[in-house]
Formats: structure tokens, C-alpha cells, sequence
């Protein structure tokens, strides 16, 4: 089976769960992989739940991560974690808010690049291909930022590995 | 990167890119969830798009483009084709000279909409070529494909979407540009005067049209099979075919990318060739009803798989038979409006004086959830005037006297305008109390202009509705305008004075979105007309 890797990034309108999701779904083309990325957005500007499901691989069929079958769950916001837990497959790997002190950021406003440097080590997409990304989804003034905070998402996760 | 390279698009934008590189000479619609990035991404890739006021107008301007030899884009949600239905189905009788492709994007689900509704069956009830892409690749090449049906056969068509088409993101490689024929008019009176002699014709010849139409259907690549195990076959259409191809990757597929009319004798061929055949489409059993009444023996979805979207779990339960309880996902955090929308003085002002709201469609929809629970019926764009006016004529004269209609400003352009004229036409003996809630965009579909804010889509200056005086020429008795602060107590004393007056009053409350105000200023330093802000304290 060509079986995708499952990514689901959730989190409250205004943090940046679909730039999140675009950055990562962006990698995953570069990389030269089947990609489909599929959100609902309309009312989520307005604060309320937002996810947005990647889906990467040889091959990508239905465009949403079937229930309970995330690889990866990808948490922006504290009390998004258990209304969405039940995406996480069995030993599926919780990305949680707690994983990063946003005051230690440049930007805050880059938490959501932060938690996508944090998935990063554990997914098979080179930092080249990341910074890329980051490069094409944002504007040249705030690159410099989102890069710190991806490093500092990537550290995090490593000292959590270690 | 070249044009002709391998890109990462939403359905929407692919339609975008099919539709410049169609050779559409100009892209309409009015914006709507989930439709309404197609063309915001066709003028931001050098395509010609506009906002129209409405769906209607919208859809017949496309038809002036498309009589004049061109061709022409129209895009709306599900429920703007409800408002476009009028013309579209005459156009579907006089026929079209160049290209006329309606996009209807569907909800199903209700991600961001009033009514889960299907409008694959408007392409049967107005006699229109349908097609239903399953993902980008395809957004882009029906697109396409829509544009020589249309032209092939001098028929408007419709691409049906749905919220998971727009808005994944999938890779696209793109194909070689259309060739594109100049502009023309030709006179042809007979085919395009409606009058009953003429019509009558016009249906015989739409009729015509389907007969070979269904023909052909037979034998495009657009519906194509997908050989596998003889036990199992599924027929199915749009992203259903990507749920159903990834938990039933063993069975025989009959693929329908374009599913109306019918390719009946494939499908027959088809029903044959397999044990099990089972149909899987979201929403209402369109495919299943008519492979059914075309006396084939199919397997339908189970009811309870009607509502709401299809995934790939709801999938394996319709092939399993299973009807029991699916299991439910805690609620999220629902939407609110925002901190420092200007809604909240005006929603508090109901609240505290107990009104009776006939409310509308768009952000301040979200007065009808707690803190305020102040919205008592939101139907459909621009019903708030008409609504709020019977609720005055029947109930009791204190209870009257509470009813307040409360529209945005796009949606009062949309739709408000003839609610005001049947308000000065046929007053309630209380009167009646209009809100207008300025914010001065679309702030509920992402900000878009209309013909209030003075802005086209691509936010450049240009001619601007202004409502107060738009009022008075209507010949309401009292018009006002309300800079919106932050405190309630201005507007609600302006309010109780309003509703006592027993006067045909418009109120016009004005601020410019919280989201939006950065960027309005901005627009307003580059393409100067009457800046919101200036308005607001006149």
C-alpha cells in the first residue's frame, strides 16, 4: 500500500493553522510527493476551531485524514488538544502547545512555524525544503522571524527526543 | 517557473487558472463561501474579474459577455444559483454565441451556509451539461472542457464543486492554452426573445441539445471505467470517487465526471458487469434516482449518509450495510464576533430593549449565539426587510413595535433594495426600523468590495452606492446616520426614538470592520473616492 503520511494542524481562527498547514503542504510538494491539503475555512477568522488535514505521499486519494487515523496531530491552541485527540491514530504523535515557550520567540505570532519545526524531526522532508516553504508562504520581512521560531521548534523537540 | 509546470492549487484557483488559460474574457459572481477565491485568483493572475451586487446580475452579465461571442465565468455558492435561477433557466432556452460556465460551489455539511442543498439538480429542473470534478487536476481541465461543451453545443454549463474540491490543495500541471475567436455580434432576434412564439421553439431545440449531449456522453473520456474485481462495482462522482477509491481500492469503478444527461447505456454496461453495484455520491441520491428509474438495480446510500459530507470512514460503513450510530467528535470552540467588531454595540442595543430581529446573512449572524441570543430568524440574503415588515403588519401593536431588520451593507446591495421599496410601498401602520450594519465590506466571505465601499475587486476606486442617500430618494421618512462607537448607549437611545416614531425609519451604522480598517485606510490612500471613515462622522 502507497499509504500517505496523515497530518492534522488544529487551533483557533487567527493563529495560523492554515498558514501552517500551507507551509507544510508546500514542503511535501516541493519534495516531488502526491500532496493534498483540505481545510474548512469561511468562519475562521471569527475565533472559533480550525483544522486543516496534509495528506503526503506516492499517492493521495480523498483529501481529508480519515478519523482517528492522524500520524500526526498538530495542536496550536491549549484547549484544542482534547476536543481533537481522537484524530491521533493509536501511537500517533501529539505535537502539544506546551512544547514551546512562545514568549522565548521573536514573533510571537510565529508559534504556529515553531510546532511545524517540532514536526519537522520527525518527518522525512529536508530543512532545505522547510526553509523553502517558508520562504514562498510569507513575506520577506517576516523570514527571518519563522525561521528562528522553526529552529527553536526543531530544539525542542530534539532536547524532548534526547 | 513556467505556466506549463507542475503547481500546488486549491480547486478554486485551478478553476482560476482553467479559466485564463480558456481564454475567459471576463469572470463574475458574487462572493460566497466556498466559491469565492476563483476570482480573486483569476484577477490576481492577470484574468478580468468583478464583483456584481448580486448572483443574479452576476450571472447576466455573463450572459451579455457569452451573446457578444466571448467567453465568460460565473461563480457562486449553492444558494446564489437560487438567486441567478431566473435567468438561468432562459438562457438555458435562448442558448449562447461564445462560452457561458456557472460555477456552483455546494456546502455540503453546512461548513459556512443556511441549507445543505444540492444543485446537481438544477442542471436537470434548467436543462443544462453539468460536470463534477473529484480534485484540482480535474477543477482545472472540466474548466476547460466546460468552455468547448459550451461552445460545441451553444449551451451554458455547469461546474458543480463542493467545499472539498475548492478548498484542498492539490497539484495541478497545467495544459496548452485555448485558442481564443474576437468578440462579434450577430442579430438573432428569434433565438433570443423570449416571447411564448420564439420559446416555444427554444425548448424544442434545448431538448435537442440534451438528446445529443446524452449521446456523447457515452463515449467521453470524462466518464471512464476503472476495472477491478467483478464483486464489487461503485459508481460514483466528484470527491466521493477519491473516498471510495481509497477504502474500496479493489472494485470496479464507473467514474462520472459528467453526469448530466446521463450515460445511461455505459452505466446499463456497467451494472451488468459487476455483482454488487453500489452508487456513492455526497448529498442527495441525484445518480441513484436516475440510474433507478432507468430500471437498473443499484445499491443507494442509507438516509442518515444524505447530511452532511462523505469521508472515508462514512464510505466503508454505506459498503458495509452499517446504519448504526456514527460516532461523534466533541464540539469545537464556535465562531464569535470579533473583540472590537462594531456589531457588539448594536447587538447589545436589541438585547437590552427586548427587539424582535429579523436578521440576514453575514458576519452578525453570530448575534444570534450567546452573549446576545438577539436574532430571531436569518433565512436568506436581503429577507430581513420583507420578513421583519410581515412580522409588523400581523402582530399585535406593542409587539410590532419591537420588530427591528438588521442587514450588512453587501448584503443590503445584494438584495435590501427592493425590501426598502415594498417598505415605502406597503408601510406597517407601526412603521418599521432598518438597520444597516456598515462595516464597509464582504467581512463574512474574507473582504471583499462591492458597489457600497466605492472599490472594485481589486480594490481600485470607482463608482460607490451611498445608502443614506439612497434611502431618502426612496422616500423613507427618516434617514440617519450612526458613527458606531464603542459605547451602546448613543445608538440605543437613537434606536428607542426610532421604533416610537412609528415612522418608516433607516439607520445607518457605520464603522469599518475591525479586520478590514487597516486595509481600507490603505486603499483609500491609493484610490481616493469617499473614504468610509470620513463618511462616518458626517
Amino acid at each position: 500500500m502507497n499509504k500517505p503520511i496523515n497530518v492534522v494542524i488544529a487551533g483557533l481562527g487567527g493563529q495560523g493553522v492554515i498558514k501552517a498547514s500551507d507551509i507544510l503542504s508546500e514542503t511535501a510538494f516541493r519534495s516531488g510527493l502526491a500532496v493534498k491539503k483540505s481545510e474548512i475555512h469561511g468562519m475562521s477568522q471569527r475565533g472559533g476551531s480550525v483544522t486543516s488535514d496534509v495528506r503526503f505521499g506516492p499517492e493521495v486519494l480523498s483529501p481529508m485524514v480519515p478519523p482517528g487515523e492522524a500520524d500526526f496531530l498538530v495542536v496550536l491552541a491549549p484547549d484544542q488538544v482534547e476536543v481533537n485527540r481522537s484524530q491521533l491514530k493509536p501511537g500517533g504523535v501529539l505535537i502539544a502547545p506546551d512544547l514551546v515557550d512562545s514568549a522565548k520567540l521573536a514573533n510571537r505570532k510565529s508559534f504556529n512555524i515553531a510546532l511545524l519545526g517540532a514536526l519537522s524531526t520527525h518527518l522525512d522532508l529536508t530543512v532545505e525544503k522547510w526553509q523553502e516553504a517558508i520562504h514562498a508562504c510569507l513575506p520577506e520581512k517576516l523570514h527571518a522571524a519563522n525561521e528562528q521560531a522553526f529552529a527553536a521548534g526543531r530544539q525542542a523537540a530534539n532536547s524532548l527526543k534526547s | 517557473m513556467s505556466s506549463l509546470d507542475r503547481q500546488l492549487l486549491s480547486g478554486d484557483s485551478a478553476i482560476a487558472l482553467g479559466a485564463l488559460h480558456g481564454g475567459v474574457a471576463l469572470g463574475t459572481g458574487y462572493p460566497g463561501t466556498p466559491s469565492t477565491e476563483i476570482l480573486e485568483y483569476l484577477a490576481q493572475i492577470g484574468g478580468k474579474a468583478q464583483w456584481s451586487p448580486n448572483e443574479k446580475v452576476a450571472l447576466e452579465v455573463g450572459i451579455g459577455v457569452a451573446y457578444g461571442g466571448a467567453r465568460s465565468l460565473v461563480t457562486m455558492k449553492h444558494v446564489g444559483v437560487n438567486v441567478a435561477a431566473d435567468p438561468l433557466f432562459s438562457v438555458a432556452h435562448t442558448g449562447v454565441v461564445g462560452a457561458l460556465v456557472l460555477v456552483s460551489a455546494d456546502d455540503p455539511g453546512m461548513a459556512s451556509s443556511q441549507n445543505e442543498q444540492d444543485n446537481r439538480r438544477y442542471a436537470v429542473a434548467a436543462a443544462l451539461p453539468m460536470l463534477e470534478p473529484a480534485d484540482s487536476q480535474e477543477a482545472y481541465d472540466f474548466m476547460l472542457a466546460a468552455i468547448e461543451i459550451s461552445e460545441r453545443w451553444h449551451i451554458p454549463v455547469l461546474l458543480r464543486v463542493t467545499t472539498r474540491i475548492c478548498h484542498t490543495q492539490a497539484p495541478v500541471v497545467p495544459a496548452a492554452p485555448l485558442p481564443v475567436k474576437a468578440p462579434f455580434f450577430e442579430h438573432d432576434l428569434r433565438g433570443r426573445n423570449l416571447i411564448p412564439a420564439n420559446a416555444r421553439p427554444a425548448h424544442r431545440r434545448l431538448r435537442q441539445k440534451l438528446a445529443e449531449m446524452a449521446e456523447w456522453s457515452e463515449t467521453t473520456p470524462l466518464n471512464y471505467v476503472l476495472p477491478g474485481s467483478q464483486q464489487l462495482g461503485i459508481i460514483t462522482s466528484g470527491v466521493s470517487f477519491m473516498h471510495a477509491r481509497e477504502v474500496a481500492s479493489e472494485a470496479s469503478f464507473l467514474k462520472l465526471g459528467f453526469t448530466h444527461p446521463l450515460p445511461l447505456k455505459k452505466i446499463a454496461e456497467f451494472v451488468r458487469s459487476v455483482e454488487r453495484c453500489v452508487v456513492i455520491e455526497e448529498g442527495d441520491p441525484y445518480l441513484a434516482d436516475a440510474i433507478r428509474a432507468a430500471g437498473l438495480v443499484v445499491e443507494n446510500k442509507p438516509e442518515m449518509y444524505r447530511f452532511g459530507e462523505l469521508n472515508t470512514n462514512r464510505v466503508k460503513r454505506i459498503l458495509a450495510h452499517d446504519v448504526s450510530p456514527e460516532p461523534t467528535r466533541p464540539p469545537g470552540k464556535p465562531p464569535e464576533l470579533c473583540d472590537g467588531c462594531s456589531h457588539h454595540v448594536v447587538f447589545q442595543a436589541f438585547k437590552n430593549l427586548d427587539c424582535i430581529v429579523a436578521g440576514d446573512i453575514g458576519c452578525y449572524a453570530l448575534g444570534v449565539l450567546p452573549p446576545y441570543s438577539a436574532m430571531d430568524c436569518c433565512v436568506c440574503m436581503g429577507s430581513s426587510i420583507p420578513i421583519g415588515l410581515g412580522l409588523r403588519h400581523v402582530l399585535p401593536k406593542a409587539e410590532a413595535k419591537r420588530v427591528v431588520s438588521v442587514i450588512g451593507d453587501s448584503t443590503f446591495v445584494h438584495s435590501g433594495m427592493t425590501g426598502l421599496a415594498e417598505m415605502v410601498y406597503n408601510p406597517p401602520p407601526t412603521g418599521h426600523v432598518v438597520v444597516i450594519l456598515d462595516n464597509s465590506t464582504t467581512a463574512m466571505t474574507g473582504h471583499q468590495e462591492h458597489p457600497g465601499t466605492g472599490r472594485t475587486l481589486d480594490h481600485s476606486a470607482t463608482g460607490k452606492i451611498v445608502y443614506e442617500k439612497l434611502g431618502q430618494a426612496m422616500g423613507l421618512e427618516d434617514v440617519r446616520v450612526i458613527p458606531l462607537g464603542k459605547d451602546c448607549a448613543a445608538f440605543q437611545s437613537i434606536l428607542v426614538e426610532a421604533l416610537a416614531s412609528e415612522k418608516l425609519v433607516l439607520l445607518i451604522a457605520r464603522r469599518p470592520c475591525v479586520l478590514a480598517a487597516k486595509h481600507i485606510r490603505e486603499y483609500e490612500k491609493c484610490a481616493p473616492g469617499t473614504p468610509a471613515t470620513e463618511v462616518a462622522h458626517e
